[in-house]
């Protein structure tokens, strides 16, 4: 299981420095990578996508969230809830750095839609179930690709870089689908904060746990692993003491500024929902 | 059943397709059910949208109402495809977000609301990005958890479609409709080009993209359950049958999913025509 160098891999790169390649589980497609590994007092179901440039489907060859990958991580999270049902529900880790979800043409008439949503499923499923589900964001946190892994999470914790970025759609496609320069596009995250791609400015949609800052994302050290792995049990103890789903990202300092709309929504459906 | 002539029959019809949001939700819940939540004159309008330069509209795109299904106490979300192409923004994602998350409280509760979700959209608003994506992700939580409780009844009509993050929400639904106009997607046709080159997929050939993710495709492949006419008593008929059935969703089916792609060859992919038979539905008689 050697790293190619050639290859952008930050999710292969921290799987690997936070399992220690322990307890890993050999299942499937190159691209779905699991292993049950010791996190503080517990051990901890890790899960990343990374690339394979051999794999059967081409387009998702660079990190892509294609269709096996999808229905893997599915399979994977829904054994994880079966082998846990009864005991304790291990805590389940997201390593996130997925650049999209796979674009081609057997990928839609083949359903990738349901390859991703059987994905999404599977780890809201877990969270229901009582697994505390940990995101951690490494690198590209994109698009149905992030949706697919990692988005269901009870807490997104993303490491501090400037090549962790979270969007709704590539730079190059946004820029071509909303007519629009790709200097255009950076213009305007600078001054919107929800169409900006760096996790800074995604940190002040409150969506985040926590900002793990002063971390080397590309070669991290003993320290730096140390600490990350702090930070998630952690993120694992708070999230086994909050409730199962996603209100938590309603309720920071950040959510109540940034989204406002989102929780006013709210209120005035719940004063509307029963008849006057 | 009416004996009329086909093209009589045709003329009888009442167009869902044509409809708006708002009378497509009265369309499918109980003769005066219909009961508007944050509607125009509560004005939540998009905060981001007038920031460049984009008009907002006061129900931002989206309609929330409650009502009765066969008698049962309801709640519809219907997209409105007109405004900014159905996508997805802070307000009318939170709109559909908050409206499942009532219900599976009333739900848990043990006062069961039955969702139904009519969905006209290309995703993600581009305009609002990241905070779509984040109520889209809300958007599919509340599926996931509703479905342990009522049957989630998506509807996908046309002319739109459903794309993007909201086509994970078509996907999770208990129970899929879809018309022969229909069209439901992961990435935009224009995306796929772009990602992928012309060789890959022309966005402008309307005839390949139907036969690759039209209602029909997908109603024959299995990944849709029903396949109506454009015709708003059909639909609705057929929605209040959808909410009495006990479905095994899609998303869940893992193993066969995986058995089934297994068995593709993606250097020599199956046409959408050979698809239909290596996936045949299991009530048209396949294998």
């Amino acid at each position: 299981m050697g790293t190619d160098r050639s290859l952008p891999g930050r999710g292969l790169r921290w799987f690997e420095a936070l399992t220690g390649l322990e307890g890993l589980l050999d299942l499937g497609p190159r691209t779905v990578r699991v292993a049950d590994s010791r996190l503080g007092e517990e051990i901890a179901r890790f899960i990343a996508v990374v690339p394979d440039p051999a794999n059967r489907f081409p387009r998702a060859r660079q990190g892509e969230l294609g269709l096996e990958e999808g229905w893997t991580l599915a399979r994977q999270l829904r054994r994880t809830v079966a082998e846990d049902r009864g005991a304790r529900a291990r805590a389940v880790i997201a390593v996130v750095d997925v650049s999209s979800q796979a674009y081609g043409r057997s990928e839609e008439l083949l359903g990738i839609h349901l390859a991703c949503a059987a994905a999404a499923d599977a780890y809201a499923s877990a969270r229901l179930a009582g697994h505390p589900v940990v995101a951690l964001l490494v690198g590209k946190a994109m698009s149905g690709a992030f949706l697919a892994h990692g988005y269901q999470a009870n807490r997104i914790l993303a490491l501090d870089s400037p090549e962790v970025l979270v969007h709704a759609m590539s730079k190059q496609a946004a820029a071509r689908v909303t007519h629009r320069p790709v200097e255009a596009l950076e213009q305007l995250g600078e001054r919107i904060v929800p169409m900006a791609y760096d996790v800074r400015a995604f940190a002040r949609l409150g969506l985040l746990h926590r900002l793990i800052e002063g971390v080397n994302a590309d070669a991290p050290g003993a320290d730096d692993i140390q600490r990350v792995r702090g930070e998630l049990a952690a993120a694992i103890d708070d999230a086994r003491a909050g409730s199962r789903d996603l209100s938590a990202r309603l309720t920071s300092a950040a959510a109540r500024e940034t989204r406002a709309a989102s929780i006013a929504v709210r209120q005035r459906l719940t004063e509307q929902w029963d008849a006057p | 059943m009416s004996t009329a002539a086909p093209h009589e029959r045709f003329l009888a019809r009442h167009s869902f397709i044509e409809l708006p949001a708002r009378e497509r939700a009265r369309a499918i819940l109980d003769a005066d059910s219909f009961r508007e939540l944050l509607g125009p004159f509560d004005r939540l309008k998009s905060p981001w949208l007038p920031l460049q330069g984009v008009v907002a509209q006061s129900d931002d795109g989206v309609v929330i109402a409650r009502g009765r299904l066969g008698g049962r106490p309801a709640v519809v979300a219907a997209v409105e495809g007109a405004f900014q192409g159905g996508s997805i923004g802070e307000v009318s994602g939170s709109k559909v977000a908050g409206a499942l998350e009532l219900a599976l409280r009333d739900c848990e509760r043990g006062r069961p609301v039955l969702p139904v979700l009519l969905l006209e959209t290309g995703g993600v608003r581009l305009q609002e990005a990241n905070l779509g994506l984040a109520a889209i992700a809300e958007i599919h939580a509340a599926i996931v958890g509703l479905r342990r409780h009522v049957p989630v009844v998506g509807v996908v009509a046309g002319m739109v479609g459903c794309f993007g993050g909201m086509s994970l929400a078509a996907a999770l639904c208990s129970t899929l409709i879809v018309t022969r106009q229909a069209r439901l997607g992961m990435n935009g046709p224009e995306v796929i080009e772009q990602e992928a080159g012309i060789t890959e997929l022309d966005s402008t050939d309307y005839r390949l993209i139907w036969s690759l993710v039209g209602g029909e495709q997908r109603h024959a492949t299995g990944l849709a359950d029903a396949i109506v006419d454009d015709d708003a008593e059909a639909i609705a008929a057929q929605v209040r049958s959808a909410v009495e059935r006990v479905a095994s969703p899609r998303s869940e089916q893992v193993e066969c999913f995986l058995e089934r792609l297994a068995h593709i060859d993606p250097g020599n992919p199956p046409e959408p025509r050979a698809l239909r038979v290596l996936w045949a539905r299991e009530d048209a008689g396949g294998h």
